[in-house]
């Protein structure tokens, strides 16, 4: 599947769920648990995490891989780390604007 | 990205965090979530094209806009203080609204598809509600009226994909400390407002609002409840910093940040407010109707970073909007369309994801997606950017370009000038030719004859006003944006 910033995605190892917010150019393919995420509406047969693909998805945090061509934020927790073309995303360390609102 | 997808993220991410006050009541995120949901429900079975919000601050509110989010249908918030002829004519331009309003019911109200927004709430019910289906994410989320101060209100349309950018680029979920609150005090019809209630909630710091503002309410709140953060418009701020003008402090030691927006800062209310609030940092957000809010901010180091300096030319950074949040572009362009560069002054473009540009019916963006803000301004050497003001508002006198800031800024560093005004006139030598009206403070004794020679040795003479005449205050919006074109009306009355 292309990714492509607005994209909402699910796992299929357990419930996490990502939205893209900086899509890599290319194809790419983004997995968690090493099984590709799917559409979020879509119906795909779940999958177990694949062993050294473990790694808890945390709600509300944004994950990047080291060059920075791909951020997704995640918008449901679960199981299975996620990973571009099989590098490990990392957590963003989030340095936020001043409150201007 | 559809809006209801922050609400189901706080729903399981924040939960039994409060996330809005009004009059000692609070909900939980939770709570919100699922009367949120309810109302989804409700416009769904009701099959309304949209749902219109006439009324102050209320838990209602994050309701009615979350339900109507969730329904897929527009929010329309209106102004409740609109005069009776032009809140018929927006209310005319959304038939088969549900209505949620306060106190009287408005002569279109239908029984069924209206409530007072307390009878509203009560009357959900929330156990039990389910996320509805998601909307597409093109669908309208808001229609907004943009403030009119130069033509008729137009009302900006919003989309869910502009409001999700703008949150996702400038805020981090649950970001805030547990003991963080927010203190809102601009209305629901403004950007400001929305913008406000949806970066609160995504970054879990609890909202608490004041349904009318009053300076002295406002700081009791602020004292009272241990508000850390609060957002207020120039005129806001200018009544605090009067109510505390024999005051060395303002005795609100837990409030981190205020931010302000919405309409120029006069920098003698920002400079005593800086005196008044030494411990507080303070953000200046500019951002339109149509770009979603903020689209550049100028942080609490830089002001006070400025505000200590003898350098005048760090000093007038005090006037500076800050820079450019992330994902958003600017262009400055001169009356030919001609791209400018630092420190020229001349017509500001923006480009990004959260920038709408568009009326109902009518897109404003450029092919390649540049906006016309209509504004004026330049850029410096370290990309801050200072707005001069509004296009419209320019005077042409003699074919020289004058923007009225400039001139208003001097007048208001007399010492006992509280507001002032430069507008054009029709004039037959010059096409047009200058006319200022000007606030005192209390008992002052100023005369036209000074404030004119004070202009001209800051300025020119070509920049001085003719005539300038002393009024006891002048008209503003609620927001505090000032309605030049009443001024000229009434100037131009024979």
């Amino acid at each position: 599947m292309e990714l492509k910033a607005g994209l909402q995605l699910k796992s299929v190892v357990g419930t996490t769920e990502v939205v893209v917010i900086r899509a890599p150019e290319g194809g790419a393919t983004l997995t968690s648990g090493g099984a590709p995420m799917v559409g979020r509406d879509e119906d795909a047969p779940a999958a177990d995490v694949q062993p050294g693909a473990e790694g808890a998805v945390l709600l509300g945090k944004r994950y990047v891989d080291a060059a920075g061509s791909i951020e997704v934020l995640c918008t449901k927790p679960g199981d299975g780390g996620l990973a571009l073309d099989g590098e490990p995303l990392e957590v963003k360390s989030a340095k936020p604007l001043p409150s201007s609102d | 990205m559809y809006l209801g997808l922050i609400l189901d993220m706080a729903h399981s991410g924040l939960g039994d965090r409060d996330a809005v006050t009004i009059d000692g009541r609070s909900l939980d995120h939770t709570q919100l979530a699922e009367y949120s949901w309810a109302a989804s429900a409700r416009f769904l079975e009701l099959g309304v094209p949209s749902v219109v919000y006439l009324g102050t601050n209320h838990v209602a509110f994050p309701v009615a806009l979350f339900g109507a989010a969730g329904a897929g249908i527009p929010f329309v918030p209106l102004n409740y203080r609109l005069g009776p002829d032009q809140l018929a004519a927006q209310l005319e331009a959304h038939p088969g609204a549900y209505m949620v309003y306060e106190g009287e019911p408005p002569a279109t109200a239908v029984p069924g598809r209206s409530a007072d927004r307390q009878a509203f709430v009560d009357s959900l019910d929330p156990v039990g509600a389910e996320a509805p289906p998601p909307p597409d994410p093109d669908a309208i989320c808001l229609l907004l009226y943009t403030s009119g101060t130069t033509a008729a209100p137009k009302a900006a349309v919003l989309r869910h994909r502009h409001l999700m950018s703008y949150l996702l680029g400038t805020v981090e979920f649950a970001s805030a400390d547990e003991d963080e609150v927010s203190l809102v005090s601009v209305p629901p019809y403004h950007v400001a407002g929305v913008a406000n209630l949806l970066s609160n909630l995504y970054a879990g710091r609890r909202i608490v609002y004041i349904d009318r503002f009053d300076p002295e309410v406002w700081l009791g709140i602020v004292r009272d409840q241990k508000v850390t953060q609060a957002m207020v418009v120039p005129t806001m701020l200018a009544q605090i910093v009067d109510h505390l003008r024999d005051a060395g402090d303002a005795d609100t030691p837990s409030l981190r940040t205020l931010s302000y927006g919405g309409a120029r800062m006069p920098a003698p209310v920002l400079t005593r407010a800086l005196e008044l609030f030494p411990t507080t940092g303070f953000v200046n957000a500019y951002g339109l109707t149509e770009t979603s809010s903020t689209i550049a901010l100028l942080g609490p180091e830089e002001h006070r970073a400025a505000f200590g300096s003898d350098d005048p030319a760090a000093r007038a950074r005090l006037g500076s909007v800050g820079r450019l949040v992330p994902g958003i572009e600017i262009e400055v362009r001169d009356d030919d369309g001609v791209p400018l560069g630092v420190g020229q002054t001349g017509l500001v473009f923006l480009r990004g994801d959260q920038i709408s540009g568009e009326y109902a019916g009518v897109a404003l963006l450029e092919e390649d997606g540049w906006f016309p803000t209509r504004d004026r301004g330049r850029i410096d050497e370290d990309g801050y950017v200072f707005i001069e003001g509004r296009a419209d508002d320019t005077i042409i006198r003699g074919g020289e370009n004058i923007a009225p800031a400039e001139i208003e800024d001097v007048l208001v560093s007399h010492d006992r000038v509280v507001d002032a005004v430069v507008v054009g006139l029709p004039d037959d030598q010059w096409g047009q030719r200058l006319a200022a009206v000007v606030v005192t403070s209390g008992d002052a004794d100023t005369s036209a004859e000074e404030l004119r020679e004070l202009v001209r040795t800051r300025l020119r003479s070509s920049k001085t006003p003719e005539t300038i005449e002393f009024w006891p205050e002048l008209p503003r919006t609620d927001t505090g944006k000032l309605l030049r074109r009443t001024v000229v009306a009434r100037l131009s009355e024979p």
